[in-house]
C-alpha cells in the first residue's frame, strides 16, 4: 500500500462531500462518490475486500432508508401532515406558548417515527403554514422543528440515517437501543424547549392579536389517520420485536402504498422518486470512501485522543469529539468514522455517547461548516438576506446544554439499565 | 412635519399586533396623507430552514417540490394575506408595500423620506421596562430617520403601573 492512497481518501471525502452539498446542476451526489470510492479501491486506500464487506454491511441500512422515505411520502400524500397542522392549530386556539408545545409534541413524535427527514421536508412547511394562519409569528417554530429533527432523533435507530449507521455497528437490539436512549431523548427535547422559550420570548409573548383564527379542515378521514397510525405503530412494534427495521418499514410502505395508489393519492413515479435510490448509492460509496479514511492513520489519531471506557467524562469526550467532526465535515461521514472507534474504546455506550454528538451537534451549523460556506452561496442566489449571528447564538445555547443532558441521561440510563 | 397634504406615514405591521397600528391610522393620522402599509418578511425563517435542508444532503427534495422553496412562498402569502386584511380594515386609499430581509433593516430603509413611522410595541407586556420592546422594533425606535408613533398593542398601562422609585440609600 502506498502512502498516497490513503491521504487520497482524506482529500475524496472532502470533495465528494462538497460535490454533496453544492449539487451543480442538479446533479445526484452519487455522481462524485461512486468514481471516488472507486479511486480509494484502485490506489489501494481500501481492499476490494473491505469494500465489499462495507456494501454488506451498509445495505439493510439504505434499504431501510429508501423504505422509510417511501413511508413519510405517503404519509403526506394521505394528508397527515395536513391534519397534525390542524391539530395543532386547534389546540393552541391563537397562544402561541400552547402552540410551541404542540409542534414540540407533533416534531418530537414525528422525528421518532418517521426519521429527521419527515420534519425537516415535510412537517416544516405545513407548521410555518400553521403558524401563519394562527396569526403568530412563525419563527421560533420554524426553529423549534429544524432543531428537533436533529435533538429528537435520538429515540430510536429508525430516527435518523446516522442512528442505523450507529446501530449497525454496535450490535444492540432495537428494543435495548430504545430504552437506553429514551431518558436522553426526553431530557434534550426538554432542554431544547426551555432554550427556545426564553430565546424567543419576545416572538412568544406577542400573541395572535385576538382575531379569530382562520380553520381550516384537511381534507383527511379518520379511517386514513387510523390506518397510517396502526401501520406506523406496526412497524416500530415489528423492529421492537427483533424484525429487521428495513423489512418492518417496507411492509408499511407496501400497505399504505397499496391504499394509496388505489385512491390515486400518489403514483408509482411518486413512490419511486420518494424512495431516493440515488441518495442510497451515495450512502454506499461514502462508506467505503471513510474505510479508506479509517485507515489512513486518522483513525488511529483519533483513537489515541479518545479516552477508553464508559465513565460520565469519557462518555461525554466522545459525544463532544463526534459533535466537532459533525459540524467540521457532515454527521453521515462524522458518524461512519467514530461509530467503529466508539465500539473498541468503550463498547455500545460509547457508540451511543457518539451518536448523541453527531445528533444534536449539527444544530450549531447544520450541514458542517464546510457545507455552511457553500450554504451561504445559496442563500445569495435566492436574494435572501438573514441574521446568521442569531442562528448561530441559538445553537451556541442549545448545542452544549443537549450535549450535557444528553450525555448526562444516557449515563443515568446506563447505570440504571445496565452497560 | 411637512404640511399634511404632503404628509407620508409608513405603517410597519407585524403579525399579531397590526390591528393596534391600523387603528392608530384610523384615529390619529390625518385622512389627507399618503399612508403605505409595510409588511417585511423575515428570511431567517427560510433560511433556518434551507440550512436544515442541506444537512440532508441529497435527501432534501420531496416530490412535492424544494420544501425552502415552499416556505418562501408560504411567507409571501402570510404577508400578502396580512396587508389585504389591514388594508380592508383601515378605511381609507393606502398603498402597500411588501419586503423581505433583514427586517429591523428594511423597516429603516423603507421609512427613508417618511414624515412618520407608525409601529407597536411587541414584547413582554407584563413587565414593563426596557423588555417591552423587543430586538426589532428596539432596532427600529432606535435608528428611526423620522417621527415615530408608537402603539400599544393592548389597553395602554394606568399610570399607577408605574413601580415606586428606589428607597434612598441608608446614610
Amino acid at each position: 500500500m502506498s502512502v498516497v492512497g490513503p491521504l487520497v481518501a482524506v482529500v475524496l471525502l472532502v470533495a465528494v462531500l462538497g460535490f454533496a452539498v453544492a449539487r451543480p446542476r442538479g446533479l445526484p451526489e452519487a455522481v462524485a462518490a461512486v468514481p471516488a470510492a472507486g479511486l480509494v479501491v484502485v490506489l489501494g486506500a481500501v481492499t476490494p475486500a473491505s469494500a465489499w464487506a462495507e456494501i454488506v454491511t451498509l445495505l439493510p441500512v439504505v434499504a431501510f432508508l429508501a423504505a422509510v422515505l417511501v413511508l413519510s411520502h405517503l404519509c403526506d400524500a394521505e394528508g397527515l401532515f395536513a391534519a397534525a397542522g390542524a391539530l395543532m392549530a386547534r389546540d393552541a386556539r391563537g397562544r402561541p406558548q400552547r402552540l410551541l408545545v404542540a409542534v414540540f409534541v407533533v416534531a418530537s413524535l414525528v422525528t421518532a417515527v418517521l426519521s429527521l427527514d419527515a420534519t425537516v421536508v415535510l412537517l416544516t412547511p405545513v407548521v410555518f403554514a400553521t403558524a401563519a394562519r394562527a396569526g403568530v409569528r412563525p419563527k421560533p417554530y420554524v426553529y423549534a422543528c429544524t432543531h428537533l429533527a436533529n435533538s429528537a432523533s435520538l429515540l430510536l435507530p429508525v430516527s435518523n440515517l446516522t442512528n442505523l449507521l450507529a446501530f449497525t455497528a454496535s450490535g444492540l437490539s432495537f428494543g435495548r437501543f430504545a430504552g437506553l436512549m429514551a431518558l436522553p431523548w426526553i431530557t434534550v427535547v426538554a432542554i431544547e424547549y426551555v432554550v427556545l422559550r426564553r430565546f424567543f420570548a419576545t416572538d412568544l409573548a406577542v400573541g395572535s392579536g385576538g382575531r379569530p383564527v382562520a380553520t381550516v379542515t384537511p381534507d383527511v378521514s379518520a379511517v386514513t389517520v387510523a390506518v397510517v397510525l396502526v401501520t406506523l405503530t406496526g412497524f416500530v412494534v415489528a423492529s421492537m420485536l427483533g424484525v429487521p427495521p428495513a423489512w418492518a418499514a417496507a411492509v408499511g410502505a407496501v400497505v399504505l402504498a397499496a391504499r394509496a395508489l388505489a385512491r390515486r393519492r400518489t403514483a408509482p413515479g411518486a413512490l419511486l422518486a420518494a424512495a431516493n435510490l440515488p441518495f442510497g448509492v451515495f450512502v454506499l460509496a461514502l462508506g467505503i470512501i471513510v474505510v479508506g479514511v479509517v485507515d489512513s492513520g486518522l483513525g488511529d489519531l483519533l483513537t489515541g485522543l479518545l479516552p477508553a471506557g464508559s465513565s460520565f467524562l469519557a462518555l461525554l469526550a466522545i459525544a463532544g469529539v463526534a459533535a466537532v467532526l459533525a459540524n467540521l465535515l457532515n454527521n453521515l461521514p462524522a458518524v461512519l468514522l467514530l461509530a467503529p472507534l466508539a465500539l473498541t474504546l468503550g463498547g455500545p455506550p460509547a457508540v451511543l455517547a457518539a451518536l448523541i454528538g453527531v445528533n444534536v451537534g449539527p444544530n450549531l451549523t447544520y450541514v458542517g461548516s464546510l457545507a455552511t460556506l457553500l450554504w451561504r452561496r445559496v442563500l445569495h442566489e435566492h436574494d435572501a438576506d438573514a441574521n446568521l449571528a442569531e442562528f448561530s447564538a441559538l445553537g451556541a445555547w442549545s448545542v452544549p446544554a443537549t450535549l450535557l443532558g444528553g450525555v448526562g441521561a444516557l449515563w443515568v440510563s446506563l447505570a440504571v439499565l445496565g452497560a | 412635519m411637512r404640511k399634511v397634504v404632503d404628509m407620508v406615514v409608513v405603517v410597519w405591521l407585524t403579525e399579531a399586533t397590526w390591528p393596534a397600528c391600523v387603528a392608530a391610522v384610523r384615529d390619529l393620522v390625518p385622512l389627507e396623507a399618503a399612508v403605505t402599509l409595510l409588511f417585511v418578511a423575515d428570511d431567517g425563517v427560510a433560511v433556518a430552514a434551507q440550512g436544515a435542508l442541506a444537512g440532508l444532503l441529497g435527501r432534501s427534495t420531496a416530490p412535492g417540490g424544494d420544501p425552502a422553496a415552499r416556505v418562501r412562498a408560504l411567507a409571501d402569502q402570510a404577508g400578502r394575506d396580512l396587508l389585504a386584511a389591514a388594508a380592508s380594515e383601515v378605511g381609507r386609499e393606502v398603498a402597500v408595500d411588501q419586503r423581505h430581509g433583514r427586517v429591523e433593516r428594511e423597516v429603516v430603509r423603507a421609512a427613508d423620506g417618511a414624515d412618520l413611522l407608525v409601529l407597536a410595541r411587541d414584547g413582554d407586556l407584563r413587565r414593563l421596562g426596557p423588555h417591552s420592546l423587543g430586538p426589532a422594533t428596539r432596532f427600529v425606535v432606535d435608528h428611526a430617520p423620522c417621527a415615530t408613533l408608537l402603539v400599544w398593542p393592548v389597553a395602554a398601562p394606568e399610570i399607577g403601573s408605574i413601580p415606586p422609585p428606589p428607597e434612598p440609600l441608608p446614610r
